[in-house]
């Protein structure tokens, strides 16, 4: 099993969400971060241009099955692309063991 | 209605309005400063209306309307200096005190105006003085110098026979507390992070720019009382002329502010338009009953320019001002003043030379003044929050409280 953390564009997250959900992966964790990258947002304030390199994105952490990663990367690589610098990352780890809660099951039965 | 009944509606009407401006300051400095220190900010507003009315009713009413000078400066205040003295006949209020308004409507709607000369200080020093610090600084100014100044003109004093006209307090009240505010933010510094360690300047932004917008409009309207209220009576030409000077001063320094702004920096900044708007008010206050509304325009207009200008000026002098209060109160306040000899029904060299030694002996008094209180108290017990204090926050250093506590600064158990 591995794990798939994405960052991507807040902007994205609505169109990354419904494909997910089309290619069958309907569970997984979502948080706001704040990070450092190529992107720069251009502010000014009272004549002070400044620009940060502090921007907002969403990071999802999916969990799926060995099978599944290969359309899963496809399908965000998709709907989370706009072609423009900043549209994120992605980090693949192994995941060791996974366990649903309420049955105790383990192993990919747990991931659906 | 019997006339003093019918000016006496407005006027406490323009009373209520003039203290709604301490809403508008408040929600203007608090949004136009970080989260971390609204609590601070508030603290310092309510504290100033509520301190800025028991001293004006304790001392600075009589201060501010002795009846007679010592050596023509003084007021003389070795009678009746302490406490309202309503003049009673028989146990019931005299009537006869003005046709205008009645004693106590008198005392509470200069009461209002004292206040905000103290207030436009703590919008300056806001975000590093000490909560003790400014207290101590604003009942000692509050309590002397607003009501000397006042004096010197709506008192009838030396000013007021030189022929100074200051209708609703450009100088008396705005420049009042603009010098106090330059020199506490000269004495005080710049906020940590204002200024690069090579003099660059650093934008700190505003966490609430919707309550910045909220306390500029309420401050406009309140505008209606501070120069309609100043026509001391329900004059019906004066007072409509006044309120159309008013909002149209207030229009025209907005606009100007906001395209100027914008050729110069490259974007739409509302917190200079929002200044601007404040300039526009504040420069007209001096003359609101003299001004033509073409006059007004033309003062608002330049008002726009002095803020853009002066707010960039402040910045080049490495002071740390956060709201504008320099480039608003201040400058614009010397504008207005000095625009009473520019334009409208007393414009004239004559006229323009007396504003101009209005503004410089007041000017003089009140950076000496305020020079004296803020260097005294540095000295002693300190004016500014120690580094870790201020970088944290002060509403967590110096009220153990946060603004917005479900916000995700401090743990909830439930």
């Amino acid at each position: 099993m591995k794990k798939i953390e994405a960052i991507i564009r807040k902007s994205k997250f609505d169109e990354v969400k419904k494909a997910l959900h089309e290619t069958g992966v309907n569970f997984f964790t979502y948080w706001d971060v704040t990070g450092v990258g190529n992107e720069k947002q251009g502010h000014v304030y009272r004549g002070v241009s400044y620009s940060t390199t502090d921007i907002q994105r969403r990071m999802l952490s999916i969990v799926v099955s060995d099978e599944f990663l290969d359309r899963t990367l496809k399908v965000i690589f998709e709907a989370a692309n706009t072609g423009t610098v900043g549209d994120g990352k992605i980090f693949i780890s192994t995941i060791d063991e996974t366990y649903r809660i309420r049955t105790r099951e383990g192993g990919t039965d747990s991931l659906s | 209605m019997d006339l003093l009944t019918a000016n006496n509606i407005w006027m406490m009407i323009c009373t209520a309005l003039v203290f709604f401006m301490h809403l508008g300051f408040s929600l203007l400095e608090v949004g136009l400063t970080r989260q971390k220190n609204a609590i601070n900010i508030l603290f310092k507003n309510v504290f100033i209306i509520c301190i800025g009315l028991l001293l004006y009713s304790l001392v600075g009413f009589n201060l501010m309307y002795p009846g007679t000078f010592l050596y023509g400066v003084i007021p003389d205040y070795f009678i009746g200096l302490f406490g309202l003295h309503p003049p009673i006949v028989d146990g019931v209020l005299d009537l006869t005190y003005n046709e205008g308004y009645t004693y106590y409507t008198d005392f509470l709607f200069q009461g209002m105006f004292a206040a905000t000369a103290a207030t436009i200080v703590s919008g300056a020093v806001a975000e590093r003085i000490k909560l003790t610090s400014f207290m101590l600084f604003s009942i000692i100014y509050l309590t002397f110098v607003y009501p000397i100044t006042g004096s010197w003109k709506w008192g009838g004093g030396f000013l007021d026979q030189l022929g100074f006209y200051d209708f609703a307090g450009s100088t008396l009240v705005h420049s009042v507390g603009g010098w106090a505010a330059l020199v506490g933010i000269y004495l005080l510094g710049a906020r940590i992070g204002k200024f690069g360690s090579d003099g660059t300047s650093h934008a700190i932004p505003g966490h609430n720019i919707p309550l910045a917008t909220a306390g500029v409009f309420i401050l406009w309207l309140g505008w209606f009382g501070f120069n309609g209220g100043s026509v001391l009576s329900a004059d019906p030409s004066l007072t409509s002329l006044t309120l159309v000077t008013t909002c149209l001063a207030a229009a025209a320094g907005g606009v100007s502010a906001f395209l100027i702004s914008t050729f110069m920096y490259k974007n739409y900044d509302l917190t200079m338009f929002l200044n601007g708007i404040l300039g526009g008010l504040v420069g007209i206050t001096a003359g609101a009953d003299q001004m033509s509304p073409m006059d007004s325009v033309f003062i608002g207009l330049i008002a726009g320019v002095v803020i853009v200008f002066g707010v960039a000026l402040v910045d080049k002098l490495k002071l740390d001002d956060p709201v504008g209060a320099v480039p608003v109160h201040l400058l614009c306040g010397i504008w207005g003043t000095l625009a009473v000899g520019v334009f409208g029904n007393m414009a004239g060299l004559d006229q323009f030379f007396t504003q101009l030694t209005g503004v410089a002996i007041i000017g003089a008094f009140c950076c000496i003044t305020a020079f004296l209180i803020f260097f005294t108290i540095k000295k002693t017990m300190g004016l500014r929050m120690d580094s870790q204090g201020e970088t944290e926050g002060l509403d967590i250093h110096e009220h153990g409280m946060d603004a917005y506590a479900e916000f995700g600064l401090s743990d909830k158990k439930y």
